[in-house]
């Protein structure tokens, strides 16, 4: 039962992006498609899982005082194994992602999770949690890429539905921002309702 | 007439912070105030030029000699922590005043993806040291750039009565949609 609340408190309450608004880099720049918002978030989610377990399991280990650069080798360590693996398995996403693989190391979720929950909780409860938040944040990532795709491109997950060009300006650089803000504006009013 | 590109390039066509989407967070944490806009752009412009030398001189001195380029994610992260610190710790000791002016936004700087972006970008552009001061150098202009007058325009929004649900973050990220708009403009340039 507990275990379920680690796992299901990052999809809605406790979401990385819609709610915590942490990992906003990644968010705007690899949703140009729904595609690569899942690919990104599915990255994210194996690093974070990773790190969350391996953290849990030698947080008695590290000096409190050193813990942040021991949590960023560990980070980095999953990071770099991501990066590998899509290099020789889904190149052509590896392209369209570039930077932002190995830039998820200074995703604030990774070490947020990292620093929040793994440090004080069994290894069980921090696979949940990784697990979670990492479907949390590919989810939200998958709906803000749909959205601009659709409004942008006029298709889903690669799969066209007008003739010619939607609104372009939703795939370019402003889109990403403008979509975002409405995004957490209607779960800000969800959320308001809800209370 | 190659650095006038660079230049040009990375602060106004190719923004780091409304065309390429690196250090969002700080760009939104602390643009209330156009001071602290300023206060925030000194530190990042201090660490990225520091960041890009060390990890230039890491990656073509180590990293490729022992031909581990695979290592680079792990290798640059360690001494862009360690950097921060050190300069914490060396301006702590040798100009109080200047720690108290960027104190607070030091350690924030860590987690801050445009350090990081930059040296990675910096190898992948495959530019030579001085090009790689220059590109940093502009990168943090732009970025400050960026920052202040995003700053100033929240400092008026203050004064305004926004929705309900838009406030806060919202506003903010529809506010940065219509700058990179504006910013986009600049496209044709280089």
């Amino acid at each position: 039962m507990n275990q379920m609340k680690n796992f299901t408190k990052g999809f809605i309450r406790e979401n990385p992006i819609l709610v915590l608004i942490l990992g906003t880099c990644p968010t705007l720049a690899t949703t140009s498609s729904g595609i690569n918002g899942l690919g990104m978030g599915l990255a994210t989610t194996f690093v974070l899982i990773g790190s969350n377990v391996v953290i849990s399991m030698i947080s008695n280990l590290i000096p409190s005082k050193v813990r942040i650069p021991a949590y960023v080798v560990v980070i980095a360590t999953f990071v770099t194994i991501v990066d590998l693996l899509m290099q020789a398995y889904t190149p052509a996403l590896y392209d369209q992602l570039g930077i932002f693989i190995p830039l998820i190391v200074v995703n604030c979720i990774v070490l947020g999770r990292a620093e929040a929950f793994a440090n004080k909780n069994s290894v069980l409860s921090s696979f949940f949690d990784g697990f979670g938040m990492g479907l949390g944040f590919a989810m939200a990532l998958l709906i803000l890429g749909t959205i601009r795709e659709v409004l942008g491109n006029g298709s889903i997950l690669g799969h066209k539905f007008i003739e010619g060009d939607g609104i372009l300006v939703f795939i370019l650089a402003p889109g990403a921002f403008i979509a975002l803000g409405f995004l957490i504006a209607i779960v800000n009013r969800i959320k308001a309702k809800m209370n | 007439m190659e650095y006038i590109i660079i230049i040009i390039s990375a602060i106004f066509v190719n923004n780091i912070v409304l065309a390429q989407f690196l250090g969002i967070c700080p760009f939104l944490g602390v643009s209330n105030k156009v001071g602290t806009a300023i206060g925030m752009t000194a530190a990042v412009t201090f660490v990225i030029i520091l960041a890009t030398i060390v990890t230039y001189l890491a990656q073509k001195y180590i990293l490729d000699v022992f031909g581990i380029q695979y290592m680079q994610t792990v290798t640059f992260i360690l001494v862009i922590a360690a950097l921060v610190q050190m300069v914490e710790i060396i301006l702590k000791k040798v100009s109080p005043p200047l720690y108290q002016a960027l104190g607070i936004y030091l350690p924030l700087i860590t987690t801050n993806c445009a350090v990081l972006g930059v040296a990675i970008l910096t190898i992948q552009k495959d530019y030579n040291l001085l090009e790689g001061v220059v590109y940093g150098t502009s990168i943090s202009l732009g970025f400050g750039f960026a920052l202040v007058i995003f700053a100033g325009i929240r400092e008026q929004m203050d004064l305004v009565k926004i929705p309900k649900g838009m406030q806060g973050i919202p506003i903010a990220l529809v506010t940065a949609g219509i700058l990179a708009l504006a910013f986009m403009g600049f496209a044709g340039l280089v």
